[in-house]
């Protein structure tokens, strides 16, 4: 009896088994369609602790971290909301914005001229990138030209930029990373590469990591990451921070955009308004560097 | 019959447990496939596999560079992993005593159980350091200025020589235990001393059993991913030494896909995939092929 009992359990364990793995190849559900808000109850317009439904946010990994932020903060506030962040980059979230597979599409650049005009841009957040160098490195300021002739390759030697007689050793990001792509575009320009030889690290962490263990090291990084392991040097004679970047002196920053299809509403809206709020602004503040 | 039902009901259910197996690895095979094959017909399969250029935001594809910084990768850890867990194996199964052998096996089953992750700070906040050090204070004149980083082929085939370190030293312990008493009883009572008997009968009798535990090391360095990335460098070129820096296979995948957009980058991320599906098929039938014939002459 004991044995048939043991028995019945492995067959039943193996099926359970079995069938658990199966489940795991049926074809996943289509994402579901973004549902268009839920109109509020006239009745009780001003209660946003009434609010429900879902937002679909993607796009821009950049803008990722600071939008499951804001996603969190405004979800303890709103029990009722779900907010979904997914990644993919600024293309595919400037892409889902048109097409609306989702409510909100994420981009950590500004729109091309062809794209402008087809979603509803929400400057949410400003991004600024700063070269970095070994504390121990006596440059201090570059220009533009010079940063670029560094990355590509033209100037190898610290001494050519007023720093010691030692190799520059040039470590750039991955390439698709939204911020090689704001780098490229803001100091590079159509048409240069960055250095075949030069060392890729794939997050901001790795590259901060990897340049404050250099003395020869020169990098780009996120304004956000930035701390006293490594040097910010001025470009242009502009100091890296975040005065200057509002001011619009400082040349290497990037917006966060939220992009929507249609002018947002209902719960899409109240997200937004948040983020846009001096409560969500603050969040921005934390890392990244508000717009209003 | 009811008994006889239920034994058949038991061996079926119990086979299309073993089944999923057999059906994911042709999922996956037939899934990058499909995903990777437009990337072969674009590029042309030989400019794949031999390309020496990676530009994938000008539609440039070629894993040369990433063919040959996995392998080189991988023989270094070998170099390093095979002799220092060979010698581990053969103390804890022959010489280690019964106090040494509680210290160590815990310490090998922990050194298994550490996520790569941490292999890979390990490796960038210990390694990288050194071998920086040391190519920029003695190697310096000879070595491309770009590439004196510490992030090198020698840093990702140090930490993969440690990461093997407990699949060979398990493996090669169970079959140094495997061998027949009698071997060893002979060649005692022959006149040879301990470590004549290892060298000469035990090691030979037991080295299917060791090619095996070889190769699969080698599967699991030519698989790792997280702890290469942090110390290798990532420059999709064409290792010079043992101090240049390089991208392996696994590493291209898992650099570009979060960012890759759809279309040709992603697929020629799906192509890499499927030359390491290659790979791995490779190491693993040469695996089996090494331990049938363990069992032939058992």
């Amino acid at each position: 009896m004991g044995i048939q009992r043991m028995r019945w359990l492995t067959v039943l364990l193996a099926v359970a088994l079995v069938l658990g793995l199966l489940a795991g190849c049926a074809p996943k559900k289509p994402a579901e369609p973004a549902k268009p808000a839920e109109p509020q109850q006239p009745a009780q317009p001003q209660q946003p602790q009434g609010l429900s439904g879902s937002i679909q946010i993607a796009g821009s990994t950049s803008v990722q971290p600071l939008s499951e932020e804001l996603a969190k903060a405004f979800m303890t506030k709103n029990p009722g909301v779900t907010i979904n962040v997914a990644g993919g980059g600024s293309g595919a979230g400037i892409k889902a914005a048109q097409n609306g597979t989702a409510d909100i599409g994420a981009s950590s650049r500004a729109l091309k001229p062809e794209e402008k005009g087809t979603v509803v841009e929400h400057q949410i957040a400003i991004d600024g990138i700063a070269v970095v160098v070994h504390p121990s490195n006596k440059v201090d300021g570059l220009t533009l030209a010079q940063v670029k002739d560094i990355f590509t390759g033209k100037i190898t030697n610290w001494k050519q930029v007023g720093g010691k007689d030692a190799p520059i050793t040039v470590f750039r990001r991955e390439d698709g990373s939204g911020t090689l792509g704001a780098f490229t575009e803001l100091v590079l320009g159509e048409g240069a590469k960055i250095t075949d030889k030069a060392l890729q690290q794939n997050s901001n962490g790795a590259m901060r990591t990897a340049v404050a263990g250099d003395p020869n090291a020169i990098g780009f990084l996120s304004f956000g990451y930035l701390n006293n392991e490594v040097k910010a040097v001025k470009i242009e004679g502009v100091e890296a921070n975040v005065d200057n970047v509002k001011a619009g002196k400082y040349k290497l920053s990037r917006p966060f955009l939220y992009l929507t299809q249609k002018q947002p509403e209902g719960v899409v809206k109240a997200y937004i308004d948040f983020v846009l709020s001096p409560e969500g602004q603050q969040i921005v503040g934390k890392e990244y560097i508000t717009v209003k | 019959m009811r008994r006889a039902v239920f034994e058949r009901g038991s061996e079926v259910a119990l086979f299309l447990a073993a089944l999923i197996a057999v059906v994911i690895i042709v999922l996956i095979g037939t899934f990058i496939l499909i995903e990777g094959l437009p990337a072969f017909e674009r590029t042309g399969l030989l400019n794949f596999l031999l390309g020496h250029e990676w530009r994938p935001l000008q539609g440039v594809f070629g894993i040369f560079p990433m063919i040959v910084g996995s392998i080189a990768v991988t023989a270094v850890a070998l170099a390093v992993g095979v002799p220092l867990g060979l010698a581990t194996a053969i103390f804890l199964a022959e010489i280690a005593p019964p106090r040494a052998e509680r210290l160590v096996r815990p310490a090998v089953e922990l050194l298994a159980g550490i996520p790569s992750v941490v292999y890979g700070l390990f490796g960038m906040t210990m390694l990288v350091p050194i071998i920086r050090a040391l190519a920029q204070t003695w190697l310096g004149a000879s070595l491309d200025p770009q590439f004196r980083a510490g992030y090198s082929v020698l840093a990702a085939g140090l930490v993969l020589g440690i990461m093997i370190l407990p699949t060979i030293i398990n493996i090669a312990e169970d079959v140094l235990r495997a061998q027949p008493l009698e071997y060893k009883e002979g060649s005692l009572a022959l006149g040879a001393t301990h470590w004549q008997t290892i060298a000469c009968v035990l090691l030979p009798a037991a080295r299917p059993g060791i090619v095996a535990a070889i190769v699969l090391a080698m599967g699991r360095a030519i698989g790792e991913t997280m702890a290469v990335i942090m110390v290798a460098g990532n420059t999709p070129v064409l290792p010079q030494s043992l101090f240049s820096p390089v991208r392996t296979l696994t590493s291209n995948i898992a650099l570009e896909m979060p960012y890759a957009g759809p279309g040709a980058h992603s697929q020629a991320l799906y192509a890499t995939g499927v030359v390491l599906f290659g790979l791995t098929m490779v190491v693993n039938l040469a695996a089996l092929l090494v331990s049938r014939r363990r069992v032939k002459r058992g």
